[in-house]
């Protein structure tokens, strides 16, 4: 792939002096700090209820923030890349209080209904939307079993140059996949930290040695959902 | 050999007729305008939300899709079955399937988020999408249905309409199919997570059908004429047939999930909590769209039953069918997906709520575009093709024995 890097090496130096700001420039400036997505590592986070706090949406405004997701025109079509979730257990009467965002599943429900392959899953298995592939048809929004996506509904501005957003199309979390690509953490996993919560761990979860799937291998972890049997991504700790 | 059955263009200098395709060309420019303005501004102008993300165009755009499948059923009486009666309505019957199905996917295609990529949806194909089946299974039909119809009208090919029909019939039963799956195959969706989805929308195409069929025969023909004779009597029988199947699935589909406890939860909210739309259910779906229709069918048991009894019951099949649709599609989005089960949940993404949803002008105008382009389709269709037979009074048929 060193033809394909030099090319976007070339790309970006030509973007940063004839054209500085132009999208090609961050874009391309990300796939140079990495390889293509490879199916060596499989991203993937661990949200630890018993830490994650009622009264905290840290990581919904750091993802906001993050993605230049401004508000809409009322909260029925507001995008939500991830929410938190307030529970309660019909019989105890325990309370939980948690993020929910896309799963980034295995066998992903809305990648199987994309007409187009607009939804697709990296071999990293991040989850994604191609926005210019994507019509807009919205029947993934009906296969997600975890309402992890939403249409844009209308016109959007100042979006961020590394996430963009459509009217017209659909769009969910892309694990920030921007942050990721070059070696970082997604900014919700940041902003718990930054809390000094640490409800949200990332990390690969086909790497033995990292901090995700030592926890996963120490103590009893759920998935959402778990009879569908779609393998998310995102595991649940204190369910 | 039979007296042989001849054909008519027909409106030729007739106000009348002109005046209903002015009618139809403005209800379809209006839609146009409707799907402009949903378009331009994006989908925030409409009522749907990213809970109910499928809206009135969908029921009207199904709606139109499933009738188109079901028209075509009175072709395939005549020439897969052999009724003598029905053949020469098979004409009308084709040209219609394809109109209806024309209304369909227009109202389809502009009601997406992108309707300007349409050429995506045509050259970029991920084969484990229902939709992508669809696409080939509607391009299918059109053409199948195009080429059964030119075979029926060209003499010197006519022996080949049988194989063409019985391939047009296979095809419309595998594209309702496809159509009932979208929703079938949702393992998401508690109210559509079930193959039964697949029969149900055979069984209510060939209710929704037959009963638009019957109406444009009364169109064409005068109340008397299409809907007193031996034809009307044949087509009543019918009718009481498919709206007794309709029923009979949908008393399915809903044993089905009332028998699992999993699924009370929307039974509960589809059968008796759901507002709106368990009146839509009761009232529309199976009062007005299925028992009233027997009722009118079955009762007086006698040959006089008037005319107009049929067209009433036929008009009230097509208004219980798109009721059913909209239960369908509506209804099911509206119950919340359950993520957590034995968990009350709460979000501000409306996690745990009933979804609301208002239909607006835009989305009525748009669907009632998809019906008055297949009006105009079918219109330009008789005005310039040897489509409608000239008589079905029944002599010139097949006399009931």
């Amino acid at each position: 792939m060193t033809g394909r890097r030099d090319f976007l090496a070339g790309a970006a130096a030509l973007a940063l002096t004839i054209a500085p700001g132009v999208t090609l420039y961050p874009m391309a400036q990300a796939a140079l700090t990495s390889g293509p997505a490879s199916a060596k590592n499989r991203w993937g986070m661990l949200i630890d209820a018993n830490r994650c706090k009622a009264d905290c949406s840290a990581c919904v405004g750091a993802c906001g923030e993050e993605n230049a997701i401004g508000p809409a025109h009322g909260p029925a079509i507001q995008a939500q890349w991830i929410r938190k979730v307030d529970l309660r257990h019909k019989g105890s009467g325990r309370k939980l209080s948690l993020p929910v965002m896309c799963q980034h599943c295995a066998e992903p429900p809305c990648a199987d209904v994309c007409p187009t392959g607009a939804s697709f899953k990296r071999a990293d298995g991040i989850v994604l939307v191609d926005k210019h592939r994507c019509i807009g048809c919205r029947y993934c929004m009906l296969a997600c079993p975890y309402k992890a996506r939403s249409f844009v509904h209308e016109t959007v501005t100042d979006q961020a140059p590394h996430a963009p957003r459509g009217k017209g199309t659909v769009e969910s979390c892309t694990l920030c996949v921007h942050r990721v690509d070059a070696g970082g953490t997604p900014a919700c996993v940041e902003a718990c930290a930054g809390l000094g919560h640490g409800a949200i761990i990332f990390g690969d979860l086909n790497d033995p040695t990292s901090e995700i799937s030592k926890r996963l291998a120490e103590y009893p972890s759920a998935a959402i959902r778990a009879d569908l049997g779609l393998d998310p991504g995102v595991r649940y700790q204190g369910l | 050999m039979k007296n042989q059955q001849t054909f008519q263009i027909i409106g030729q200098a007739s106000p009348r007729f002109y005046s209903l395709a002015a009618v139809a060309a403005g209800v379809l420019g209006l839609g146009l305008i409707a799907a402009w303005y949903m378009e331009y501004n994006g989908h925030w102008v409409t009522g749907m939300n990213n809970q109910v993300v499928w809206g009135l165009p969908h029921v009207f755009a199904v709606f139109l899709i499933v009738a188109a499948s079901g028209v075509l059923n009175m072709a395939s009486i005549g020439s897969v079955f052999g009724q003598a009666a029905y053949k020469p309505l098979a004409r009308l019957s084709g040209l219609m399937a394809i109109a209806l199905l024309l209304g369909g996917l227009a109202v389809l295609v502009l009601d997406l988020g992108r309707p300007d990529r349409l050429i995506i949806a045509m050259t970029s194909f991920n084969f484990r999408s229902i939709f992508a089946w669809n696409i080939f299974l509607y391009t299918g039909f059109i053409a199948i249905v195009a080429l059964y119809l030119w075979l029926l009208m060209e003499r010197r090919l006519m022996k080949w309409s049988g194989k063409a029909g019985l391939l047009a019939f296979v095809w419309r039963l595998v594209l309702t199919t496809g159509t009932g799956c979208i929703f079938g195959f949702l393992v998401a969706r508690e109210a559509y997570n079930s193959a039964i989805m697949a029969p149900l929308f055979i069984a209510m195409s060939l209710a929704i059908g037959l009963a638009i069929f019957m109406l444009a025969l009364a169109a064409c023909y005068g109340r008397e004429v299409a809907l007193g004779g031996a034809m009307g009597r044949r087509m009543a029988r019918l009718l009481t047939i498919f709206v007794a199947v309709v029923l009979y699935f949908t008393t399915l589909q809903h044993l089905t999930g009332l028998y699992g406890a999993g699924s009370y939860g929307i039974e509960r909210f589809l059968l008796l909590e759901g507002g709106a739309i368990t009146a839509m259910f009761w009232l529309l779906q199976v009062g007005a769209g299925g028992i009233v229709p027997l009722a009118l069918l079955l009762w007086p048991l006698s040959r006089q039953r008037p005319p107009g009894w049929s067209l009433s019951a036929a008009v009230l099949v097509i208004l219980g069918g798109l009721a059913q649709v909209y239960v369908i599609i509506i209804g099911g989005q509206s119950y919340p997906l359950n993520l957590f089960p034995g968990y009350e949940i709460s979000s501000s993404f409306f996690d745990g709520a009933i979804a609301s949803y208002g239909p607006s002008w835009p989305e009525l105008v748009l669907g009632l575009g998809g019906i008055a382009l297949a009006a105009m389709v079918v219109m330009l269709g008789l005005r310039i093709l040897p489509i409608l037979p000239t008589s079905i009074v029944e002599k010139a048929v097949d006399p009931p024995k």
